[in-house]
């Protein structure tokens, strides 16, 4: 048989279900998927110059953006510079030995700063492991997430102090985790009362690569079915490790929700503003009593997947120009500029607050101390147990042997 | 419940019950748990009871029950997850090792997720493929978790709600065979139980060889004393209850004693627990042995059709078998 008798695959009707790529044909039989444009339906509030429009699926969301005040503008901005900062610095502690690994999230600054603000003091957060944007607007002091990073311990921080859950690094098992905790919320009577100090949301966050798991697909049934008050909240950076969208999915993730049985809706995931209003919509929902949603915010890996990784060998280098044009801060630095809410003054103030928190952060991973060696059997159990009891006893006589020159 | 005939069944779903009376943040998960009261009715009566919101019937997903049954203990509820046949355990397994086992440690010891994990498991019964599994020795090797298996009603009634007050996760192994087996039970809730829940408990003393079981195992290798008895042979039978820890204490007396121990469970022996048992044994009691630990188990191959597990199973006769061989050294 010859190349010429193979019959190509048809496309299968879907109904109303899309298909997730752009099929451009740049040679014959070899699909080209623009991996920059979300689609008419991604909900934008401000362009990649920064102009304020309204575009995709908008309207639900333009009463939360006209309710934002020019301080809570320029908050959001700060956010933005200060998340960036933290990130470069952890990627520059593990280059110099500090820590062991580090996973970046340069690009996805604006979905991580938009999302965490959008959260209540009393919604709870159950990350993966790249949302250091989300801890630092659930107020986790940065140091906390060096910790596991250096080796010093596996997290280790009081998850309950500021709602934002330890670091999950099998991918999808937190998604459980928050749909578990919301049905909790449910049964504390923490919904729909109308009383915005008591209602309560929890928010999943995975990537592209997670909607594969089958944890986050069980959980979007359980969610459903219990019409729990959880968003899931899925950062699309295009990139799970070096395996593109097309390795993970045929339909994106916001068009499956409905097929668990809530909606989804795909938010330009590097405009904050965006962001920030599809978010907080979602949580009101799920705080009201309206049940799950999920949101895609279509963004970009502009790193690599960690320190350990080399994205030379599975991407181009165009595909990333292209994104750097659709930076999230400097679109929203043109917007603030453009709209005259924050002047040159304000932009150095920012600046030299960066500096500072990253002398900061250096300095407190230098100096972090190595864990005192009998530790390491603490906490294994809450209650008594004689194994853990004899073997720390053990430890620390063999040590002991050591010193007394045995 | 004073002087009733309680089946091991009977038993857990009363257990259940007091512990739900005694503690509104228990809740029981599980598939088909609610009207039907769980293919083997343990939960039988407890949704109409307690409701829907603190009996809930689960999706069909054993990760997706075990993942949300964190959350829910992550906010203060305290679960008791009933896992449908031991062989389907493990789409849960990663929730289980990944999380539920790691999250006191992780957490420095700020978070907790109290749980019990409830597996019917074993053979005897005549089961289709994937129903008859021992796959308790995967969770004892874990740290983080507790494993244990009650044998009878009375340990039945006590042990699962030691179980659900214990502040870190425990694996509840019950023994299917034995579930509608009947008992006299004396059950004083005013003195509370009779035991702790990691103590094995000594069913019958003697002076020959140390027989140790657990679960289902129980009644045979007490069966297997009564028949050696016959011959004139005195066996010390353990139920050991708790599979982490293990009561050392118990074993290693008895084993101290009888200088002669055979170990038996219905799990492939290859890893599994007898090997940890032999090895403790031979560890503390190495100079009171008068022969090597030895174990009757099922054959390390896959749980075998229903029609040669007579034969797959410790019976009456192999135990005694290997009674007959540590008294040969």
């Amino acid at each position: 048989m010859s190349d010429q008798d193979v019959a190509p695959v048809p496309e299968r009707d879907l109904g109303e279900i899309s298909s997730p790529h752009h099929h451009e044909t740049v040679a014959p039989g070899v699909p080209v998927r623009d991996v920059t444009d979300g689609g008419p339906e991604m909900v934008q509030f401000l362009d990649a110059d920064g102009k304020r429009v309204s575009r995709g699926n908008c309207e639900p969301y333009e009463p939360i953006l006209e309710g934002l005040d020019p301080e809570t503008m320029r908050s959001l901005y700060r956010d933005l510079v200060l998340v960036r900062r933290v990130d470069a610095e952890g990627h520059a502690l593990q280059r110099q030995g500090e820590l062991g690994l580090w996973p970046s999230l340069l690009g996805q600054e604006a979905a991580q700063v938009g999302a965490g603000r959008a959260m209540s003091t009393q919604d709870y957060a159950f990350p993966g492991y790249r949302e250091h944007g989300v801890a630092w607007c659930k107020g986790v002091p940065p140091l906390n997430l060096l910790g596991m990073f250096r080796g010093v311990n596996h997290g280790g921080w009081d998850s309950n102090a500021n709602n934002f859950h330890l670091y999950t690094i099998v991918i999808g098992n937190q998604m459980l985790h928050a749909t578990g905790y919301a049905m909790g919320v449910q049964r504390d009577g923490a919904v729909g009362t109308g009383d915005p100090s008591r209602d309560t949301a929890v928010m999943a966050f995975t990537g592209d690569g997670g909607t594969a798991q089958g944890d986050y697909n069980e959980a979007l049934v359980f969610a459903s079915v219990a019409h729990a008050p959880v968003v899931f909240f899925v950062q699309n950076n295009q990139w799970a490790i070096s395996e593109p969208n097309e390795r993970q999915f045929r339909v994106p993730p916001y068009q499956r929700a409905k097929g668990f049985g809530f909606p989804g809706v795909r938010v330009d995931g590097n405009d904050v503003l965006a962001v920030y209003a599809v978010t907080k919509h979602a949580l009101d929902e799920a705080r009201s009593g309206q049940g799950p949603t999920l949101i895609e915010a279509f963004t970009y890996r502009m790193g690599a997947h960690t320190t350990s990784d080399d994205p030379t060998k599975y991407r181009v280098s165009a595909e990333v120009d292209l994104w750097r044009e659709k930076d999230p801060i400097k679109r929203m630095r043109s917007h603030l500029e453009r709209e005259g809410i924050a002047d040159p003054a304000f932009f150095d103030g920012i600046d030299a607050e960066a500096d500072a928190l990253a002398a900061e952060i250096r300095t407190g991973c230098q100096n972090m101390p190595d864990p005192e060696l009998p530790t390491m059997f603490d906490k294994v159990y809450a209650e008594q147990h004689p194994v853990i009891d004899r073997e720390r006893a053990e430890l620390i006589a063999y040590h002991a042997g050591f010193e007394e020159g045995n | 419940m004073a002087g009733q005939k309680l089946t091991l069944a009977k038993g857990l779903n009363a257990g259940l019950r007091a512990a739900m009376e005694k503690d509104a943040k228990v809740v029981l998960m599980g598939e088909d748990i609610g009207k039907l009261g769980g293919v083997f009715r343990i939960t039988e009566g407890l949704q109409k009871d307690f409701g829907e919101e603190r009996v809930i019937d689960t999706p069909l997903a054993e990760a997706g029950i075990l993942g949300t049954a964190v959350g829910l203990a992550l906010r203060g509820y305290r679960p008791v997850v009933e896992i449908q046949f031991d062989g389907f355990i493990y789409p849960a397994f990663d929730q289980i090792i990944s999380q539920v086992s790691k999250m006191h440690s992780r957490s420095l010891g700020y978070l907790k997720v109290p749980m019990v994990i409830r597996v019917p498991f074993g053979g005897g019964i005549g089961a289709v493929e994937h129903h008859s599994e021992s796959n308790e020795a995967y969770f004892a090797h874990t740290a983080g978790l507790r494993v244990v298996s009650c044998s009878n009603p009375e340990d039945a009634y006590w042990m699962i709600q030691q179980a659900i007050e214990c502040d870190d996760p425990v694996m509840f192994y019950e023994p299917k065979r034995r579930y509608h087996e009947r008992a006299e039970v004396e059950i004083d809730d005013a003195a509370g139980a009779p035991r702790g829940l990691h103590e094995a408990q000594v069913l019958r003393e003697g002076t020959d060889v140390t027989l140790i079981a657990y679960g289902p195992m129980v009644k045979t290798c007490m069966e297997a004393a009564g028949a050696a008895a016959d011959e004139g042979r005195s066996l010390e039978v353990i139920d050991l209850r708790s599979l982490s820890p293990l009561d050392l204490d118990t074993v290693t007396a008895s084993a101290e004693k009888t200088g002669r121990v055979v170990v038996v469970h219905e799990a492939s022996t290859f890893l599994g627990m007898g090997a940890e048992i032999a090895a403790e044994i031979q560890q503390k009691c190495f100079y009171h042995l008068e022969a090597p630990v030895l174990r009757v188990g099922g054959y390390n191959i896959p749980y075998p059709p229903s029609r040669f597990e007579e034969e797959f199973l410790p019976n009456l006769d192999r135990v005694l078998d290997g009674v007959d061989k540590a008294l040969a050294y």
